[in-house]
């Protein structure tokens, strides 16, 4: 016995501390090219952005150090972030009616008809073409007079509007094409969550006599818990990546109305007369505090939900 | 016998090299980034890197031309990593960024050369501290471009005065046209506006003044411009909805007749004349007097050539840019089927045609207050870009001027510290 376990032990020692550790190292060696990418592309660029933002720096010459300099004229003395800030609330806000929008279209089309697939496919169309086409067509439709939009107007007999080119109604505007792909992604979000909803829940409401509102609101909704909150994160996360829609149809114009905060981030680093690269830089911070808030929030109820899943 | 036959062959040809080799002593490899993107441009660059090549047969010419928009900001990597021996850029405050920050050579030697003394008009627009950045190859003109027959048929003539400029345009508004198209999507067209009304209200040197920073948006002096640009405004001299269109997309009404004038730079004709306007029904005009105490000053953005400050090979680039300076290379590439715009070279010949003639008449002989290189070169990159969307929102909503102005002077106030 006293053998055995003397020749058990010069074999561990033998082993090497590779093969010692496996179980626990190997998870880790999986995960080291992720986590190698993630910090080089991700972790490390947020600290040298906040680092750059304390400074004037034009992206080629010496950098200046300038306090919080950056930040003040940004949060007290700029109307253009102002603007940028507002827009970004207006796109959060509005851009979540792309849910109840969804979710109508997919109960519409949750039925066996002859061609059903055809129908399902043109209303997610949109979401298959590029953002960039989308804003193109709707620029197009939106042209105070060529445009389809305006056509249509003329037929009832309106006068003609230039969405575009009005400060007051161009962010409403590009909203408004900016939902038409994200409905289409949130529709199919609720079709796939429909086909798991448990079709005896149904049938015992029905004999309970529930219909209409009541069994969506109390028997269906619930089980598309799931399907509402990843359409609710990819709809916040959307409108904050609005950048496309916005270089497409306006280039933030009429004069600077419709700029978000990450447009805004763009012109004053990267674009032709930009290169204030300690500016952008400080947008780009406020920016990242904004979206942290909703990523904490989002973490937290997936957290959350595991736990109870769980229990 | 053979071997020695062919030793003897070799040698000769060793010596034609040398012979060949004589003219020039460049060797190595020239590289050369363009901007010279749109078809037209694009054949005269790769027409000039396969002559440079074939005339220094050591030399090898390696060209890559990018997208010129995409140039605009691609120009600060390619310049500080791996740079390339010699670049297209712009003149005056336009090449700032790149000087103050060591990329462009200093090229004050080739300009001290005499056969640059056919250069001098740029020579100030080239001048950065004392010293020379780069050469210029091209420039154009601008000016107000307009509808020859819509004019004749309402018996109008060239206005030469802001009175004759709003009697004209009062007249075509009366028969239903707009006076001006214009397209401010993209901001600058507007820019190419305050840059003639306050040239032509308070001269040349207020202007290049105010484009310094040395005085206040909020001057009286200032106010007049846009009291005076207003008057167009008011009379609804421009097209509507001008914030919504590019230039190109609102060269369409003036080709179908819903506005008789265009104020635009020489390159907007070779579109024109796509879309069908010949010289009978296209023709020109300098910009009216309206304060007869100053004199003119025009428009005349210059494109250049610089070399990068880690050029590898300084000698080929320096042979280029005497090369593309030089007369007949100026009278080749800016012809009416090549670039169709002026050359820089004093002692190149003009292209016949109308437009060409035209410009260089008047900015030869008609442009004593000076010239200017248009209000996103002359003015620093911040100030013209909140500067723009200043104008276009003038434009659209007048009655805001106050609040304009404060913001610029704002931005002034922080831009030039």
């Amino acid at each position: 016995m006293a053998e055995l376990s003397a020749t058990g032990s010069s074999a561990q020692t033998q082993r090497s501390w590779y093969k010692r550790n496996e179980i626990a190292v190997t998870p880790w060696l999986f995960l080291l090219p992720g986590m190698i990418f993630f910090a080089v592309y991700v972790i490390i660029p947020i600290f040298q952005s906040v680092w750059i933002s304390f400074h004037e720096w034009d992206g080629l010459g010496e950098k200046t150090w300038v306090g919080t300099a950056n930040y003040e004229r940004l949060l007290f003395d700029d109307r253009k972030f102002v603007t940028s800030f507002w827009n970004n609330v207006k796109w959060l806000f509005l851009f979540l009616l792309a849910i109840p929008m969804g979710l109508m279209i997919s109960l519409f089309l949750n039925q066996t008809v002859r061609g059903i697939r055809f129908y399902k496919a043109m209303f997610f169309f949109p979401f298959v073409i590029s953002q960039v086409v989308v804003g193109l067509v709707f620029s197009w439709f939106y042209l105070p007079r060529e445009g389809l939009l305006n056509a249509i107007l003329g037929f009832f007999g309106f006068g003609s509007v230039n969405i575009l080119g009005d400060p007051d109604l161009a962010t409403y505007g590009i909203i408004a094409a900016g939902l038409w792909p994200q409905t289409a992604y949130c529709m199919i979000l609720y079709l796939t969550g429909l086909n798991a909803v448990d079709p005896e829940q149904i049938e015992a409401a029905r004999l309970d006599g529930a219909k209409g509102h009541r069994m969506l609101w109390h028997v269906v909704l619930p089980q598309l818990k799931p399907a509402t909150f990843i359409a609710f994160v990819v709809t916040i996360i959307g409108a904050l990546r609005s950048f496309d829609f916005i270089a497409v149809m306006t280039n933030g114009g009429p004069f600077g109305t419709t700029r978000v905060l990450s447009f805004y981030m763009f012109e004053e680093s990267l674009s032709e007369f930009g290169f204030r690269m300690g500016y952008g830089a400080a947008i780009a911070v406020v920016l990242f505090f904004i979206m942290l808030f909703f990523i904490a929030y989002f973490l937290l109820s997936m957290y959350q939900d595991e736990r109870e899943a769980r229990r | 016998m053979r071997s020695m036959l062919s030793t003897a062959a070799a040698l000769a040809i060793a010596a034609t090299g040398v012979t060949a080799g004589s003219h020039s002593s460049l060797e190595g490899t020239l590289r050369i980034i363009s901007d010279m993107s749109n078809p037209a441009p694009r054949a005269v660059m790769e027409g000039l890197a396969a002559e440079f090549d074939e005339m220094h047969p050591n030399l090898t010419v390696e060209l890559d031309i990018v997208d010129r928009e995409a140039w605009k900001t691609q120009i600060r990597n390619a310049l500080s990593a791996n740079p390339p021996d010699v670049v297209n850029w712009y003149a005056a405050n336009r090449m700032l960024p790149y000087v103050e920050a060591g990329l462009f050579a200093d090229v004050s030697d080739l300009w001290a050369e005499e056969e640059m003394a056919a250069l001098a008009s740029t020579k100030g627009a080239m001048t950065i501290d004392g010293k020379q950045w780069g050469v210029p190859y091209t420039y154009y003109q601008w000016g107000v471009y307009y509808r020859k027959d819509i004019y004749d048929q309402l018996g109008l003539s060239e206005p030469t005065t802001w009175e004759e400029e709003k009697a004209n345009c009062q007249a075509i508004l009366d028969s239903g046209v707009k006076c001006y198209t214009i397209g401010t999507k993209f901001l600058w067209t507007a820019g190419g506006w305050f840059d003639y009304i306050n040239s032509r209200t308070n001269g040349y040197d207020f202007h290049i003044a105010l484009a310094r920073g040395e005085i206040e948006w909020t001057d009286d002096r200032v106010r007049q411009t846009f009291a005076n640009w207003r008057e167009l405004i008011d009379m609804g001299a421009f097209v509507d909805d001008h914030q919504s269109y590019s230039w190109q997309e609102a060269q369409q009404f003036m080709i179908d007749g819903e506005a008789a004038a265009y104020l635009m730079g020489n390159f907007s004709v070779a579109s024109f004349r796509d879309g069908g306007l010949d010289d009978t029904k296209l023709d020109f005009y300098q910009f009216p007097v309206i304060n007869p105490d100053v004199d003119y000053a025009e428009d005349a953005p210059t494109d250049t050539f610089h070399m990068a400050s880690g050029a590898q090979n300084p000698e080929a680039a320096k042979e280029f840019m005497r090369f593309v300076t030089s007369a007949e290379v100026q009278t080749k590439i800016n012809a009416g089927d090549a670039l169709g715009q002026l050359p820089v070279n004093a002692n190149a010949s003009i292209d016949d045609d109308k437009f060409l003639k035209e410009g260089f008449e008047m900015l030869s002989s008609n442009a004593g207050g000076g010239i200017m290189q248009f209000f996103d070169r002359d003015f620093p990159a911040e100030m013209a870009s909140v500067g723009m969307e200043g104008l276009q929102e003038f434009m659209v909503f007048p009655d805001n001027l106050d609040d304009i102005l404060e913001r610029l002077e704002d931005t002034r106030q922080r831009v030039y510290q």
